[in-house]
């Protein structure tokens, strides 16, 4: 079935592309150009939303399938779409495998959530030493001492905990995991990071609306979801401890804070555990790729400009507005900067495409 | 051209094309299955490891066998006595009163309810039972999943078993009322033996519909990776497995869940096998 829905996908980017190609011959205008691009599903509300945007602003029509980080990889590798999208950036060996040069920008940030059900308890704080007890089964009842000195004043009840995690593949597990991973060493060794792992506890749920349902529904029960989905929900979430020894909120304003660090050149980056002090700790980008030389598959000079003015526009200020709006953190300046060196940095036939 | 022959190669074109499913289909599983079986070998079916982490990756189905064939076992040994009451119910005792004949259609729009209205049933409704019940502190698992499944292949069960009792000749059952048979004795004497075949293949077929279904289970089961303790303890099934993690899988995982696919073909035929061959032995 999802290999049909892929191939109903790739069908039509390979049908759409043509189409721009013959129409993008006659005229060097932007307008009679269409862009399709594919991959996660974490950002699609927010794509969606600034796609229709830019639509209706600049008359370019961009379409996007959320296909999944893996199908964004695969479509982009295979060029049968104009950008890619991905939670996870591509490793050294995964760049290689590529057929030319790809290069990243970051488009917003996402974040993961701690979220609980246990009546009448509103606020929990959780440290680093108490998520990996937890997660790693060490603690199985809420009326732990452990859970308690942390959170004095709050009445646990006597309660085992369910951990619920993800049963499906998924960008949310690979952002906990890698967080588990930087702050338990025992985690990294005895589960480490992916997008599905071997859980040592819990049961599993599909999708971040499987692991929301199965909370609200379940007492004593605690798992992750992403911030933009739990968000949009009412659910009660933990405050989590950062590197700097302080409780965070999850919020847009302490999300975007997690990129207040060293970004790299290719901004290819984990933020989780940030060593900015307002940050949230579980916190990471979402990716845009595509190709550094645009002239490849015999694609006209219109679609390349078309693709990198929209990327362009994507990390600019009308766009970002937008992305609080569907709960996402927006890029802050140092990012979007980096972002726009990399478009800057994009050729046709050795040509930079943007002054 | 007359229309017998049209007929004759319409008809065998048809049964050409389903020859051609089934092997293609045999086929695409095979080979997807193979760079699992070539690297792991007869490991992948009797371990009980499922570790999809890039660099650590290995892989067992036993889990999730043992998932399936005790979810599907508990299915029939809640699903039997209900079913196997209600046939008689309807094929015998009450046979062509009015409460006979809604209770038949009852059990048809049974089956006729889609899955997923199964599995939400059974979330916010049966799952909380069993937590009030006391059996289970978060009532997902094994038992909850193997009691939807019950309910879910009650009415494959009955309505073919009902088909096979109201078939029993009549000759047979008034030989024995007029040797002076009660109504008990010509059920457990007459009735059930002659039928015995049929009643037993309805009871295979249900068994298959039980280890194939999907979405229910995955809702109810807790999909966790493991070999349950318990009966109240969570797993996971073969179908569930793969309806869970075919969307982000690829390299050696993605075979790994093509192999699951083809050991889950194969346990099906090989239980459709068994039955033909006991329905052979006892009719």
């Amino acid at each position: 079935m999802k290999q049909l829905v892929i191939l109903f996908f790739a069908a039509m980017m390979i049908t759409s592309c043509g189409n721009t190609e013959k129409k993008a011959d006659s005229s060097a205008s932007t307008k009679n150009i269409a862009l399709t691009g594919a991959g996660a599903t974490f950002p699609m509300p927010y794509y969606n939303l600034a796609l229709k945007k830019y639509t209706e602003s600049q008359g370019t029509l961009v379409t996007y399938g959320g296909i999944g980080s893996g199908g964004g990889i695969r479509s982009l590798s295979d060029r049968v779409v104009d950008f890619g999208a991905t939670d996870a950036f591509l490793s050294d060996e995964k760049a290689a495998e590529m057929p030319a040069e790809v290069l990243h920008i970051p488009t917003c940030l996402g974040a993961v959530v701690i979220a609980y059900n246990l009546p009448g308890i509103e606020e929990m704080k959780l440290s680093n030493e108490l998520l990996e007890a937890i997660f790693m089964g060490e603690i199985t009842n809420w009326n732990d001492a452990k859970i308690k000195a942390e959170n004095p004043g709050v009445n646990f009840p006597n309660m085992n905990i369910t951990f619920v995690h993800r049963s499906d593949g998924s960008g949310t597990t690979f952002i906990f995991s890698d967080f588990m991973s930087k702050i338990s060493s025992k985690w990294e060794t005895e589960v480490g990071s992916g997008k599905s792992l071997k859980w040592p506890v819990g049961m599993g749920a599909k999708g971040n609306p499987g692991v929301a349902g199965t909370i609200k529904q379940t007492e004593g029960s605690i798992g992750y979801i992403g911030s933009e989905y739990a968000f949009a929900q009412k659910i009660s979430y933990a405050k989590i401890k950062n590197s700097a020894g302080n409780f965070i909120e999850p919020s847009i304003e302490s999300i975007s804070a997690a990129a207040n660090t060293d970004i790299p050149m290719d901004t290819r980056i984990m933020l989780t555990n940030s060593s900015d002090p307002y940050a949230y700790p579980i916190s990471g980008f979402t990716w845009i790729i595509f190709y550094k030389e645009q002239s490849y598959n015999g694609r006209s000079f219109a679609q390349a400009e078309g693709t990198i003015n929209f990327l362009n526009w994507l990390i600019e200020k009308e766009a970002q507005a937008i992305a609080p709006q569907v709960h996402y953190a927006p890029l802050p300046a140092k990012a979007v900067e980096r972002a726009k060196e990399i478009l800057k940095s994009v050729t046709y036939s050795g040509r930079k495409i943007l002054k | 051209m007359n229309s017998e022959k049209i007929s004759k190669g319409l008809l065998l074109a048809a049964s050409f094309v389903i020859l051609l499913i089934t092997t293609g289909m045999v086929l695409s599983l095979v080979s997807g299955s193979i760079p699992v079986f070539s690297k792991l070998g007869f490991h992948f079916i009797f371990s009980s490891a499922w570790n999809p982490t890039e660099g650590r990756e290995d892989y067992g189905a036993l889990p999730f066998i043992a998932g399936t064939i005790i979810t599907s076992i508990l299915a029939l040994l809640i699903a039997f006595p209900l079913a196997f009451s209600t046939s008689l119910f309807i094929g015998e005792y009450f046979r062509g009163k009015w409460f006979a004949k809604v209770l038949g259609t009852l059990v048809d729009l049974l089956a006729g309810i889609p899955s997923i209205v199964y599995g939400l049933w059974g979330f916010y409704v049966l799952r909380p039972f069993i937590v009030d019940m006391g059996l289970s502190s978060q009532g997902y698992g094994i038992f909850t999943s193997g009691l939807i499944l019950a309910i879910m292949i009650i009415p494959y069960a009955t309505s073919i078993s009902t088909e096979i009792i109201s078939m029993v000749p009549n000759d047979l059952k008034e030989a024995a009322y007029s040797l002076g048979s009660t109504k008990f004795e010509v059920i457990f004497n007459v009735i059930v033996p002659s039928a015995r075949s049929g009643i037993f293949a309805s009871y295979i077929l249900a068994f298959g519909r039980a280890m194939g279904e999907t979405m229910a289970v995955t809702m109810l089961i807790g999909n966790t990776n493991a070999i349950p303790s318990g009966l109240f303890d969570t797993g996971n099934t073969m179908a569930s497995v793969i309806a869970n993690q075919f969307g982000e899988a690829d390299g050696l995982k993605l075979s790994a869940l093509i192999a699951i696919g083809l050991l889950l073909f194969v346990i099906t035929a090989l239980i459709n096998a068994a039955g033909k061959f006991i329905i052979k032995k006892f009719s």
